[in-house]
């Protein structure tokens, strides 16, 4: 990137406050405070683990980075740029370099469209629609050229994340937002996606930001990892400070939660 | 044998319990493909599998819940000794509610949005016992008591919208208490809701059952809730129970190569590669002749056994049963015969 230097994070939000309601109420201060004062950095190749239950303000956070979110304040920058404000029509000329990946693959793929075209969607778009470079794509993830000419209905949800993700892939991004991408999937299917998003970290240098309400997903693909609580981060640090030494009783109470088996 | 005869009759016992439906070509799919199991008085049995597996199906056949489209093809359900396979609604409905409490995944789909918990909570009562609503109304806040909701005769008249998931699953096991129930069947009781919340209601769930020294059937995807909660394990997969065992023994030396690999797949240590099981489940309509799990079984490596014949379930000599040609690969011969589980 021209335009980044390579110390920098390719993602870096700084005190977002994120306030819903009328114009009015939310400079009244009436608003709802979804997020409230946090902030993250994201650099090249690592992953970052966002978890938090539901209603804590982690959608809003991850929805804020896409311009879908009403910023009350606070800054987003993306690859070197200040993004918090850009206007939608700028936004897209960057928006290939950080793509999303939705948690449920039955409603996120189009079910009249065959699996090649899903993919080819976002090219087509942009006007870069080529055939082998699909091809390829797919490849990578795991779906056979049989199975690209078929409908997603006919797939598996393992399947049908595999394409969630060749489609996200399809304009080079440098930055994934993957949300709770394995938390519907089978447990055996859940391995094979975690190895395949491994796979693709390291091939093509990519960034995660990895939301999941799955400690222990987080803890098997995170490098750092921040707690999120009512709209804002309890706790933030790398894998083993948090796992091992976690400081909020929230941290705590979370940990707790994971079932465990002990046979004495 | 003479044990044996003397021995009350298990609460559940399901023998050979085919599920079919139809085909879009006209032909007939097992989606439940001969199943066994018992449940006595008191126990707690785990039902684990993966979506598709058919581990909430054999529950609705033995509720008489099963969806438009699927009947039970061959087998029986004896509750108490009694086949229960074919009975009209009007019976059915006097088990169901009475003798078995029901608690579903989604507890906003179980009530009704337009009436108050309270009033569904006396309703549940009043179907199945003749009292006064006065003491419909006091068995409803010692219920909803029981399940942790503090100020109950307040809060019972609040509606289903009013109260957070987890309290809402609270209700819903309120209610399938309500009868004093013999057997608690669970189906994904705490899929739906936050993992710290999921804590909570498992204890209230297991606190329930103690107080009514019922049993409990837990079906979940999650064999660490399964084995946190239950004493046995049915490990079910494509249609079939591949497993079955005492929670330790299943844990500690599993017997089948699919229940191997789940518990391989439990998510290591950062930086260790997951271990995935490869490929995916069958679907019903196209489950191999021989071993359902063959195609993806790391054990069986295409040996033709597996792919002609379909394995019994079988006792093994650690005191599991297991489904599987090989699993004496996996220390687990057959037990010798005379020897008693």
């Amino acid at each position: 990137m021209s335009d980044s230097r390579s110390d920098e994070p390719l993602i870096e939000v700084a005190d977002l406050h994120v306030t819903y309601g009328r114009r009015g109420a939310v400079r009244r201060g009436r608003g709802v405070q979804a997020v409230r004062g946090v902030s993250l950095a994201l650099s090249a190749g690592r992953t970052l683990g966002l978890v938090g239950e539901s209603g804590c303000g982690k959608s809003t956070l991850i929805r804020s980075l896409f311009g879908l979110s009403p910023v009350a304040s606070g800054t987003i920058r993306a690859f070197g740029q200040d993004i918090t404000r850009i206007p939608p029509r700028r936004r897209r000329e960057f928006g290939g370099r950080m793509q999303m990946v939705f948690q449920d693959p039955y409603s996120a793929l189009d079910p009249r469209m065959t699996v090649h075209e899903i993919v080819a969607e976002p090219l087509r778009i942009t006007g870069r629609y080529d055939r082998r470079a699909i091809d390829e794509l797919l490849d990578r993830v795991g779906v056979s050229a049989e199975m690209a000419a078929r409908r997603p209905g006919e797939f598996s949800g393992g399947q049908r994340q595999r394409v969630g993700i060749a489609r996200a892939l399809a304009l080079n991004p440098k930055v994934l937002v993957l949300d709770e991408p394995v938390s519907a999937l089978d447990v055996s299917i859940q391995a094979q996606i975690l190895n395949l998003l491994d796979d693709l970290q390291k091939d093509l240098g990519l960034s995660y930001l990895f939301v999941s309400h799955d400690l222990s997903v987080i803890r098997h693909v995170a490098d750092e990892v921040v707690v999120m609580q009512a709209g804002r981060f309890v706790e933030e640090g790398t894998i083993e400070q948090v796992f091992d030494h976690p400081e909020h009783p929230y941290t705590r109470t979370l940990l707790d939660s994971i079932p465990h088996v002990d046979f004495v | 044998m003479s044990a044996e005869m003397i021995r009350k009759a298990p609460l559940l016992e399901v023998n050979g319990l085919v599920v079919t439906t139809t085909g879009p070509d006209g032909e007939t799919v097992r989606l439940i493909d001969d199943v066994s199991f018992t449940v006595d008085d008191g126990e707690v049995v785990g039902i684990v599998g993966e979506s598709g597996s058919g581990k909430s199906l054999t529950m609705l056949a033995v509720m008489g819940l099963l969806p438009y489209g699927l009947e039970v093809a061959a087998g029986s359900i004896l509750w108490r000794g009694k086949d229960i396979v074919g009975l009209r609604e009007q019976q059915l409905r006097e088990i169901r509610g009475r003798d078995i409490g029901m608690i579903f995944q989604d507890p906003m789909t179980a009530l009704n949005p337009l009436r108050r918990i309270g009033s569904q909570l006396a309703e549940a009562i009043r179907l199945h016992q003749r009292v006064p609503r006065r003491v419909a109304r006091a068995r409803v806040h010692d219920l909803l008591d029981t399940v942790g909701v503090k100020d109950a005769a307040k809060r019972a008249r609040a509606y289903p919208h009013e109260w957070s998931g987890g309290m809402r699953q609270r209700a819903v096991i309120a209610m399938a208490m309500a009868n004093d129930p013999a057997l608690l069947i669970a189906d994904e009781p705490t899929t739906a809701l936050d993992v710290t919340v999921q804590a909570q209601v498992m204890r209230t769930l297991e606190k329930a059952r103690a107080e009514l020294s019922s049993a409990l059937i837990l079906i979940t995807h999650d064999l660490g809730l399964a084995a946190q909660n239950a004493s046995r394990m049915l490990i079910m997969y494509s249609g079939r129970i591949v497993e079955s065992g005492s929670t330790r023994d299943i844990f500690l030396s599993p017997t089948h190569p699919y229940t191997q690999g789940l518990l391989k797949s439990r998510l290591a240590e950062r930086d260790e590669r997951a271990y995935a099981i490869p490929g995916n489940p069958p679907s019903p309509r196209l489950r191999p002749s021989g071993c359902a799990f063959a195609p993806r079984c790391e054990l069986s490596r295409g040996r033709s056994v597996c792919v002609d014949a379909r394995p019994r379930l079988e006792l093994r000599a650690n005191g599991s049963c297991s489904a599987c040609h090989f699993a004496q690969e996996l220390g687990a011969p057959v037990a010798p015969v005379g020897s008693e589980a």
